[in-house]
């Protein structure tokens, strides 16, 4: 296994070499197919990728979401040292909303319609804190959405979600994940459902109280722009698999992988010229059924080299970049590094946020 | 929420309001002269005839006629004249062609036997509906879900006067575990009551379990797909708080719809229960009173069945505001 950060022991979640796959009708999904990463309390991971690459899948695998019965999980899922993928249901559950909490894209559909704000706070208070009294509860549900900045927080817990606003309904689901002082939130797609002027103040308030609780943060998105917002590392996905992977300002100012290139080129930039033609990925992401042989992502790729050339045929390993001053920058590619700069340098660096 | 509910009952009157007009327009539309059946089934001359036409008031304009019988509703009448003159006080329904008895005294020998019928059925069905609707849900491609699904193919597609009748046979006549199926009034003997009961219940509610459990089945695979769910999952409830406090209390709501509608339509008269348990309910009087042109007996239990099914629609309304927070709104 390559070295790098994404490996880090004794980080407080260690994901190693991660499968989830689902039996259907058709055919076995390979959701997620060999992921190793690890984040450490205080620090930010964006896992980036289109739809359908794997991203939730992962998140949903870290909390022992999945349903059993119909998921195949191997590999390793390390909360604080322990196993999360060998756990059994009872004991995750003490886990769950405990030390590791999750976000989820809409908060309309993911807080309950029959019950009061509060009320929903208040379960997740309890659950975990079996002998706290229902006024402990409260005060603890007023005192959290006070620090989610929502106002008015003691008329405001008695209401309803459908009487919150959208970003507000993000502020309690967000106080909700963090009633308990969780070690890990899991965000996946936060500020997807939300308006743009109220996705930066969201990802501020992640951002802030992750300084505050020093808690290890998970986003999960596909949009640029949040992850240059508030991660320290990023994971690009693709297919299940990790195609990319260094920090922040590696991933997104000096992108190696052919795959990231085409995320940065379809994102319009405000600094770029209004004229200038954005590069979109061509194609679609694969069926998690029958991916392509080689790497997944040859047959959207402008520069795979096919013909006997191993993109289609050999699937590429993750491997660290030589160049000095540039460690722990991780990529699955089969070009060189050297072709993969001057590519960079020439078609990409014009185009789209890349600029 | 006050003015939600003000325009339901108001719409509610209108309803009913509609439902007499119609009603009592379909005394002239029928087939058949009043006059004569009252006249009796022995030939009537057309003196006779005509003498109970001019009591019975039914050679005046309709909408007099109409405003006569609605004054009986609120404040009491006097059917016919002279010395023929029935009394018949509020709420009066009519009286009735054959045995010149006030309508309601003939149905609320009725209502208690229907109402007795279809609120044990309703419990019965509903309870059982629930639950193999939600475990069948919970336990989705296990032989639980498999036997229910049976169940309720079974359920629907039997009739009641077979099942009725299968029952009766067994449990009375051949285990004799059971007496024959009888109405006793519930404050005489509230244990005879059960026994005699019993196997209505159990008939009308199997029966109508079956759309009940696909429906609790169908929502509640609905719901356990939900976002909220998958939250309350994420909060590390236990399986029960998140199947039934999550999934279930969402997925009852249009279950709690349907049931208030089906048990105010039942209670306009079950005739096919009835009749299989020889019970003398309002399904059996209204029948009877259409082959006997009864009319004024006809027209008294739709205008009840109407009221039933009117008040169990605002009914619903109300309870679904109380169940969903949402609907309080607007």
């Amino acid at each position: 296994m390559a070295e790098g950060k994404h490996a880090a022991p004794g980080a407080y979640l260690q994901v190693e070499d991660l499968k989830v796959q689902f039996s259907t009708e058709d055919g076995v999904v390979r959701a997620v197919d060999g992921l190793t990463f690890s984040v450490e309390r205080g620090q930010t991971l964006g896992i980036v990728g289109e739809s359908g690459s794997g991203k939730s899948v992962t998140s949903l695998a870290i909390m022992g979401l999945h349903n059993r019965k119909r998921t195949a999980i191997a590999g390793k899922v390390l909360v604080d040292g322990r196993d999360v993928a060998a756990m059994p249901d009872d004991q995750i559950r003490r886990l769950r909303g405990q030390q590791i909490a999750m976000i989820f894209q809409d908060p309309l559909t993911a807080l309950h319609p029959y019950y009061t704000i509060g009320r929903q706070i208040i379960e997740a208070y309890k659950i975990h804190h079996r002998g706290a009294s229902k006024a402990e509860g409260r005060k603890r549900a007023i005192e959290m959405l006070d620090r989610v900045g929502i106002p008015r927080p003691d008329k405001r817990v008695d209401q309803y979600p459908h009487e919150f606003s959208g970003g507000m309904r993000q502020r309690a689901m967000i106080a909700m994940a963090l009633v308990n002082d969780p070690e890990l939130l899991i965000a996946d797609e936060p500020t997807t459902a939300l308006d743009v002027t109220v996705q930066a103040q969201i990802l501020d308030l992640i951002n802030d109280l992750q300084r505050e609780f020093n808690t290890a943060v998970i986003i999960i998105t596909h949009d640029l722009g949040v992850v240059s917002q508030v991660a320290d590392d990023v994971l690009v996905m693709y297919a299940g698999r990790m195609a990319e992977y260094g920090t922040a300002q590696q991933v997104l100012r000096e992108p190696q992988h052919p795959y990231t290139w085409g995320l940065l080129s379809s994102v319009p930039s405000l600094h770029g010229d209004a004229d200038e033609d954005l590069l979109p990925i061509k194609g679609n992401p694969p069926s998690l059924i029958n991916v392509p042989p080689g790497c997944a992502f040859h047959p959207r790729c402008r520069y795979a080299m096919l013909d006997g050339g191993p993109c289609d045929i050999e699937i590429p390993q993750l491997l660290p970049l030589t160049t000095p001053g540039d460690s722990g920058h991780l990529v699955a590619c089969h070009l060189s590094e050297r072709h993969r700069r001057d590519v960079y340098a020439q078609d990409i660096a014009q185009v789209g946020v890349a600029q | 929420m006050l003015r939600f509910f003000t325009r339901r009952v108001l719409l509610a009157v209108l309803t009913l309001f509609a439902v007499s007009v119609t009603t009592f327009l379909l005394f002239f539309a029928a087939p058949a002269d009043p006059a004569l059946t009252m006249c009796g089934s022995r030939i009537c001359s057309a003196d006779a005839a005509e003498r109970i036409r001019t009591t019975l008031g039914l050679d005046r304009p309709i909408a007099e006629q109409y405003a006569e019988y609605m004054k009986g509703v609120f404040v009491g009448r006097d059917v016919g004249t002279g010395s023929d003159a029935i009394h018949c006080p509020a709420p009066c329904l009519g009286v009735s062609f054959r045995n010149h008895l006030p309508v309601l005294d003939i149905l609320s020998k009725g209502f208690p036997i229907t109402i007795s019928i279809v609120l044990g059925g309703a419990i019965t069905w509903l309870t059982l509906g629930l639950i193999l609707g939600t475990t069948a849900a919970l336990r989705r491609g296990s032989p639980v879900d498999r036997f229910s699904i049976g169940f309720s193919l079974t359920g629907a597609s039997m009739q009641i006067y077979v099942l009725g009748l299968v029952l009766v046979s067994i449990f009375v006549y051949q285990l004799g575990w059971l007496p024959r199926p009888t109405y006793t009034p519930l404050f005489d003997n509230p244990f005879k009551f059960v026994i005699g009961m019993l196997l209505p219940w159990i008939t009308l509610g199997f029966i109508n379990s079956a759309a009940y459990s696909r429906l609790s089945r169908a929502q509640m695979l609905e719901t356990l797909s939900e976002d909220f769910v998958r939250t309350a999952r994420a909060k590390g409830a236990s399986l029960r708080t998140v199947n039934y406090r999550h999934a279930l209390r969402a997925a009852i709501t249009p279950i709690v719809t349907i049931f208030g509608l089906d048990l105010g339509a039942s209670l306009g008269g079950v005739v096919i229960t009835e009749s299989t348990f020889n019970m003398q309910g309002m399904g059996q009087i209204s029948v009877q009173a259409v082959q006997n042109l009864n009319l004024p007996v006809v027209m008294a239990t739709v205008l009840i069945a109407a009221t039933f099914v009117v008040v169990s629609n605002v009914v619903v309304d109300m309870l679904y505001a109380v169940i969903d927070p949402r609907v309080r709104l607007s």
